[in-house]
């Protein structure tokens, strides 16, 4: 609760792996903590995590990434959402992202980059932490 | 952005100011209040359609290929798609969009996915509010999809104008749909998944079923669909379209109109009710004596909700009803 209102978060992921474990396992986290987590399936497109972000007014997105494409497809999302007024968002991202392309992921506005075997609650504590006020 | 400013852009096509009005609206804050009583003159020109079923039965992916249809008949179309709420961490996983993704990329195709959040009564309230805001954002179609299971979801399909019940071959769902009553309350019934075994015997079932509910103004037809391949969706959106001719066109029409709305008012009226008695109780120490009370078989908890009643209608009435 933030505001004395739910948290809404859209677990997304963008790309052609088709692995969501991970991305299953952080939203089953995120609604034990008691938020709403919206989950797209595998195999989206930046403008379709975009237009999902903007329609269901989320506070937070995650992306999961395993393909190795982060420096294509992270750069992207961040244009579509711009396209659309969407820049109030926390945004952080997930999966197999070696550390050199951590501070490229940072400049683009993403709060924080999880790696594999990372503590759930982290991400729970995390996003409790940063969550956006409304405006 | 101030409730003028809301229900300005709202009206203009602005869908990220409509996005934020819905979360206002989940939320029961001032605002949403509000822009709901703003909007509500600009309401009742969109065809409002329920879709109801159990868990599985493919709702999700029927909506999809109803959202095709209709986008390829030239409609614009809003979509909520409700989930139920954790009943213990009131958190929620919304998958519905896996089976709609596609649709993001039609412009006039909005879809909004909505936990229950666990008020009695709320959702309805909650869900009645978002597809108004929808209505008078000027969406051709809004459709409100839950799982048939329970009265709010229930309650909730039924609220629009037509509602269409889901349900598969061979699920043993004769006697199931006849406690729900179900059958009542559903203007369109839709075997789906009718490519697999006993989908004939399905419809029989449910034909069987109409005869026993009786004669009404409306029968309601009877339809096959594959939702998975877009086989039967025209006809499903053509007997959504022949219902709507007929509500707008029937001498009972009226009257059917102002039941909904009768019941919308009780509805929010129990909700409101609900609301304040939770407010009120949770901070007072008379519910921790009765809880003891009741815990301690000193009491029963009927005596101790009629109690607890009283005391409230006596606050209450010393506020100045407030």
């Amino acid at each position: 609760m933030k505001d004395g209102r739910t948290i809404r978060v859209l677990i997304a992921k963008p790309g052609l792996d088709g692995h969501d474990r991970g991305a299953k396992v952080v939203a089953w986290a995120l609604r034990d903590a008691g938020m709403e987590v919206i989950y797209t399936g595998i195999r989206q497109t930046p403008k379709m995590i975009a237009e999902a972000a903007l329609q269901e007014d989320v506070d937070v997105v995650g992306l999961s990434i395993l393909s190795g494409a982060h420096l294509e497809l992270c750069p992207r999302v961040v244009d579509e959402l711009k396209q659309r007024g969407v820049n109030d968002v926390l945004l952080f991202a997930g999966g197999i992202i070696p550390t050199e392309d951590v501070p490229a992921l940072k400049s683009l506005g993403f709060a924080e980059v999880f790696g594999p075997g990372t503590d759930t609650n982290r991400i729970v504590e995390f996003v409790g932490k940063h969550v956006p006020r409304w405006a | 952005m101030d409730t003028a400013e809301f229900v300005e852009r709202i009206l203009s096509g602005d869908r990220r100011a409509l996005a934020r009005a819905i979360s206002h609206i989940e939320a029961d804050s001032p605002v949403g209040r509000e822009v709901r009583r703003q909007l509500y003159p600009r309401t009742g020109r969109s065809q409002t359609v329920g879709i109801t079923g159990s868990a599985g039965a493919g709702k999700s992916t029927l909506v999809g290929q109803i959202a095709r249809e209709e986008h390829r008949r030239g409609r614009t179309m809003g979509i909520v798609a409700v989930d139920p709420s954790s009943p213990f961490s009131r958190g929620a996983i919304l998958g519905d969009r896996i089976r709609m993704q596609e649709l993001t990329s039609y412009p006039g195709i909005f879809v909004r996915s909505m936990a229950s959040r666990g008020n009695p009564g709320g959702l309805s309230e909650m869900a009645t509010g978002v597809v108004d805001v929808l209505d008078a954002a000027g969406y051709d179609v809004v459709l409100i999809e839950t799982v048939g299971a329970g009265q709010d979801e229930v309650e909730v399909a039924t609220a629009a104008q037509t509602t269409v019940l889901v349900s598969n071959p061979g699920g043993g769902d004769e006697i199931q749909s006849m406690k729900a009553g179900l059958m009542e309350v559903a203007q369109i019934l839709v075997v789906n998944k009718a490519d697999l075994d006993g989908a004939d015997t399905a419809v029989a079932q449910l034909e069987a079923l109409r005869t026993i509910s009786g004669i009404r103004a409306w029968t309601p037809p009877i339809l096959k669909a594959v939702a998975t391949t877009g086989e039967g969706i025209a006809d499903l959106v053509d007997a959504i379209d022949a219902h709507q001719a007929h509500t707008r066109h029937s001498e009972h029409a009226d009257s059917e109109r102002r039941e909904l709305t009768r019941k919308q008012i009780i509805a929010l009226t129990r909700a409101e009710l609900y609301r304040l008695a939770s407010e009120t109780a949770s901070g007072s120490q008379m519910l921790d004596t009765l809880v003891a009370e009741v815990a301690g078989r000193r009491q029963d908890p009927r005596s101790a909700a009629e109690l607890l009643l009283d005391a409230l209608l006596r606050e209450w009435a010393a506020n100045g009803g407030d």
